[in-house]
């Protein structure tokens, strides 16, 4: 027999659930939000024992069936990028700094003199679709060689020519930053090369960082400046990335 | 209405751990919908094309006559879903508002609430999967030949809407119940952990079983249709063999049976 009561009890919960109920969770300051986020410290614990120094999935030539879909910025306005990329990248310098024996600063050239490495792999954008695409660039652990982290040094940060968004303090510009672990592993490569061909502007030219066992968001583009730090504090608003300041995970491992 | 003895039918495990599964599947679920709601299209292969066609599934908006319209197109075929999928309260959005967590566009925060219930569903099943094997529930959930033997007369029984309220679990009960414990969460868990980059790296393989990234994504949605389908006629069944009993059984363990019960 069907319960007219339940029923009722029934579709008024089903109704509840678009409730704003939860709406608060998208508060990163919010009790709720640093509960569900707990979740991220126990993802990467849990991966890192699980994958240790494993290589992310590469493909064949003829997995690449499309151009690599450009996501984020893909025409950074800044006057000092535009007059660069007007010269085809000549005046371009990658400059290492922060915790690093031996600061340096790189041209195109330069980095591209140094072993490459070339890989098919698999970009997963946050939202949910992927595309494959073969990137050649230089493994940022021989660059970081040369460089030479001190001690003190825990993570790399990924400062980068474009602005996402304007607030009222000015542009907000786009950084990332992983740890010495995913630095250091064979597939971070800063890669100047897409697909047989120089990076394009809408993917990242002349520089952007290839993380491949992250999501998308990781691999920042249009990347001029490689700062070794030893917390996330002097960097955006503290979270270590233009995205985790916006309340996604720093470890994009999933 | 039974008027039986009452059994105690559901251990203490069992109940704490339906109870757990069934909120963190309310908020996998709305989660779900929300992550959905960023890419709102499902593809076959190992990515997603965009200079070719592998989608299966796209919920879109258009306009149409000054008017935006929702678009869901499945196997190519179009309908017009506008109100429910694609266009909503006059929002572009794929599944409507009051069918996601939070109720407004936020992948950031459907994902961080989705990954803390995926890691509750992962923990309870993991606990009720060894307290089940110590206690002896998992044989209860097993059908037996006498089982499958009694199917097509259990069958007839339920289309009739004839329950009988045993001690034991009827054979379509234990299929269905070993069905969403040992396949659909499983393969829930599975297709979730292959969308993720770091995982890929320790399991490549299992990408590989499942035909690609995008392809497990779509088994990962299909799956939760799936489950979906299972918890309508979980309520049916509620509803139609007694709520107030059944719902005590689930709540305290106690359930009225059948005076005089087939199987008991």
């Amino acid at each position: 027999m069907l319960d007219r009561r339940s029923l009722l009890l029934g579709g008024a919960a089903l109704a509840l659930s678009g409730c704003k109920v939860f709406d608060n969770a998208s508060n990163s300051d919010s009790t709720l939000h640093r509960l569900f986020a707990s979740h991220e410290a126990l993802t990467r614990t849990a991966q890192r024992a699980l994958i240790g120094d494993r290589l992310a999935p590469e493909f064949a030539e003829a997995d690449i069936r499309q151009g690599q879909r450009p996501n984020g910025s893909v025409d950074p306005d800044s006057a000092a990028y535009r007059q660069m990329a007007g010269n085809g990248f000549v005046d371009y310098r990658l400059t290492f700094t922060g915790l690093v024996e031996t600061p340096l600063s790189l041209s195109l050239a330069e980095i591209a003199a140094l072993p490459s490495r070339t890989q098919i792999t698999r970009h997963d954008c946050v939202e949910g679709w992927s595309c494959i695409a073969k990137w050649t660039g230089t493994p940022l652990a021989t660059v970081l060689n040369l460089a030479k982290p001190t001690l003190a040094a825990r993570f790399a940060a990924f400062h980068c020519f474009d602005a996402i968004e304007r607030s009222l303090a000015g542009e907000v510009l786009y950084y990332e930053s992983i740890d010495l672990i995913d630095a250091y592993h064979p597939q971070t490569i800063l890669a100047y090369g897409m697909n047989g061909t120089p990076l394009p502007m809408e993917n990242g030219a002349p520089l952007r960082l290839r993380v491949e066992r992250q999501l998308g968001y990781k691999m920042a583009k249009y990347v001029h400046t490689i700062e070794l730090v030893d917390s996330f504090a002097s960097l955006g608003a503290g979270r270590g990335s233009y995205w985790a300041d916006r309340g996604y995970e720093w470890y994009a491992g999933i | 209405m039974p008027n039986g003895p009452l059994v105690y039918r559901q251990r203490l495990v069992t109940r704490i751990t339906h109870w757990i599964w069934a909120v963190s599947l309310f908020f996998l679920l709305l989660t779900g919908l929300q992550i959905f709601n960023a890419f709102p299209s499902l593809h076959i292969g190992l990515e997603s094309g965009f200079d070719y066609d592998n989608a299966i599934l796209t919920i879109g908006a258009r306009e149409v006559d000054g008017e935006i319209r929702g678009v869901t197109q499945i196997f190519g075929a179009e309908f017009d879903t506008t109100g429910v999928l694609g266009v909503s309260d006059g929002d572009v959005r794929a599944f409507p508002s009051a069918l996601t967590i939070p109720s407004k566009q936020s992948l950031a925060t459907g994902r961080i609430i989705h990954f803390f219930f995926a890691w509750i569903l992962v923990g309870t099943l993991t606990l009720w999967l060894i307290a089940s094997a110590l206690n002896g529930h998992l044989r209860q959930l097993i059908p037996t030949l006498a089982d499958l033997r009694a199917l097509p007369r259990d069958l007839a029984d339920h289309a009739r809407l004839r329950f009988h309220h045993s001690a034991h679990y009827n054979v379509l009960q234990k299929l269905a119940y070993a069905s969403v414990l040992f396949l659909a969460l499983p393969l829930m868990i599975l297709t979730g952990l292959s969308m993720s980059p770091g995982f890929n790296a320790a399991a490549p393989w299992l990408l590989d079983l499942f035909g690609g990234r995008q392809t497990a994504r779509t088994i990962h949605f299909l799956t939760m249709l799936a489950l979906l389908g299972f918890f309508a006629v979980h309520m049916a069944m509620i509803l139609l063999a007694g709520p107030l009993n059944e719902m005590r059984s689930i709540l305290t363990g106690w359930y009225r049976t059948d005076k005089e019960s087939h199987d008991a």
